[in-house]
């Protein structure tokens, strides 16, 4: 295993955010409590950004926290970066 | 490591009105600018008092004058608080005998003294050093009792932010404030401004419509005062610095600092300087302003405060002991007198956001006990009042 770092927040996320600039082609360990998995990253992705842990379909939620923090624009494989290219603002409910 | 079961215990100080203190202060409350030096003076000379500067108190009316009123009545009722002298000049608009009145109700010793009354400075001085003496001494033959962590109001801030915060200090802190409604306590999630793109995601937590139709409205209503202001606070978020930093939508800024509220149910949302009515999570409607939010949540009865960090800050309370969380190690070392506890290590890989969490618990219990915090030791008293109106 290697040294890159990258944090997993929420069980029902499906990114990750890297504690490093981790380079394209690598495979990162990622842990949530007592679970550890891990994830090739195919594109470089640098410190703060993030990246799919599984396959995100076009339309579909993309979570941090738990949380939705947008949705996917198009399909996004595991290991792909996810930035404002493939991901936008969900339309907010009306009050 | 299971420190926590179903209940975790501190020793506080049980106060007549039922709450419960962690600290044991004379506070000499100036309710007027005008009496902010006096105070400071009589602060020098006896040991055992705390005071604080601030530029409030006269020429102010309608909601603004009330806001101000409520923070000072919330500082002085705290029940950190052993005793109260409140120090008037005499001709302002905030009334030093009415203040100390609505003090009263709680049943501690609270004292007027009015710098006009007196004669001038100095006697004022005088006469509100040698009620000091008399109540410090008093003070100090209270003596802590085990308290349960149900009686605990913790309030939760994050200053001077930086790409770290979102990842580290804050969702450790939302660990711990979960672990806090977990054992039947109170945790506030605070700074308004804050959390604008992220409402949605708070009202869904709610437990019932009326306090979802709240989190609209206060978010609503902070957006507006910035629109007359001329700025609209949504558009232009995230900054292209925030999507250099990886931040890809609004929601994601946002979230960054609502993960201090972890994932439990939020109960209510309440006024600034209000007390809560209700355990578990609870939203207090303040700016983002570091110290004017730390002042709301104190004299909204919150006996400790955790406030994390990514550049470093050196705030402090009067009142309530402030634990300072650095997000990234190198600060910690680098600003390490301000500092007590590192969240670096989540970067560092070194500990998981639980971990964090849980140190974060046992400190609270060791600081809620008579640890003193660094921005204790430092003396870094600050306060200020969120003025909702012009001075007039």
């Amino acid at each position: 295993m290697n040294d890159y770092k990258a944090l997993y927040l929420h069980f029902h996320d499906n990114v990750a955010v890297a504690l490093s600039n981790i380079p394209e082609q690598t495979t990162v360990p990622l842990q949530i409590e007592d679970q550890r998995f891990t994830v090739k990253v195919l594109d470089a992705i640098r410190f703060g950004h993030k990246f799919a842990t599984r396959m995100i379909k076009q339309g579909e939620d993309i979570k941090k926290y738990g949380e939705v923090i947008g949705i996917a624009t198009s399909d996004i494989h595991p290991g792909h970066h996810v930035h404002v290219h493939n991901l936008t603002s969900k339309p907010r409910r009306e009050v | 490591m299971e420190i926590y079961e179903k209940s975790m215990k501190f020793w506080g100080y049980r106060r007549k009105d039922g709450r419960v203190g962690v600290r044991n202060h004379v506070l000499i409350l100036p309710t007027i600018t005008c009496a902010a030096q006096t105070a400071q003076r009589v602060t020098e000379l006896v040991n055992g008092t705390v005071s604080f500067i601030h530029p409030h108190g006269c020429g102010q009316i309608g909601a603004d004058f009330d806001q101000t009123y409520k923070t000072y009545v919330g500082i002085g009722a705290h029940p950190n608080v052993y005793a109260v002298i409140v120090l008037g000049l005499g001709c302002e608009s905030h009334q030093a005998n009415k203040i100390a009145k609505e003090i009263e109700k709680t049943g501690k010793p609270v004292e007027v003294v009015s710098i006009q009354d007196q004669g001038g400075t100095l006697q004022a001085i005088a006469d509100t050093a040698k009620i000091a003496v008399r109540l410090v001494q008093e003070a100090s033959t209270m003596q802590r009792e085990e308290c349960d962590f149900s009686e605990l109001i913790v309030a939760t801030e994050c200053g001077g932010s930086d790409a770290c915060s979102g990842l580290s200090a804050n969702p450790a802190v939302g660990k711990t404030s979960d672990l806090l409604v977990e054992l039947g306590g109170t945790a506030i999630l605070a700074e308004t401004t804050e959390l604008i793109g992220a409402e949605h995601l708070l009202a869904q937590r709610a437990v019932n419509d009326q306090v979802s139709k709240r989190a609209y409205e206060v978010i609503e209503a902070m957006e507006k005062r910035s629109v007359l202001m001329g700025v609209d606070l949504r558009t232009g978020n995230p900054s292209p610095g925030n999507i250099e930093g990886g931040i890809s939508s609004l929601e994601e800024k946002s979230l960054g600092a609502a993960t201090k509220s972890g994932t439990s149910r939020l109960q209510e949302v309440i006024n600034y300087a209000e007390q809560p009515t209700k355990k578990g999570l609870v939203w207090m409607d303040t700016p983002g302003h570091d110290i004017e939010q730390l002042t709301g949540m104190v004299a909204g009865g919150a006996q400790v405060v955790l406030f994390t960090t990514g550049r470093g800050t050196p705030t402090g309370s009067p009142i309530a002991p402030v634990i300072k969380i650095s997000t990234n190690t190198p600060m910690f070392e680098k600003m390490n007198e301000n500092m007590d506890l590192n969240a670096g290590t989540i970067i560092d890989g070194i500990e998981t956001i639980d971990d964090v969490g849980k140190r974060i618990l046992l400190e609270i219990q060791s600081v809620a006990s008579g640890k003193v915090t660094k921005a204790e030791v430092l003396k870094q008293y600050d306060f200020g009042i969120w003025r909702i109106g012009p001075t007039f």
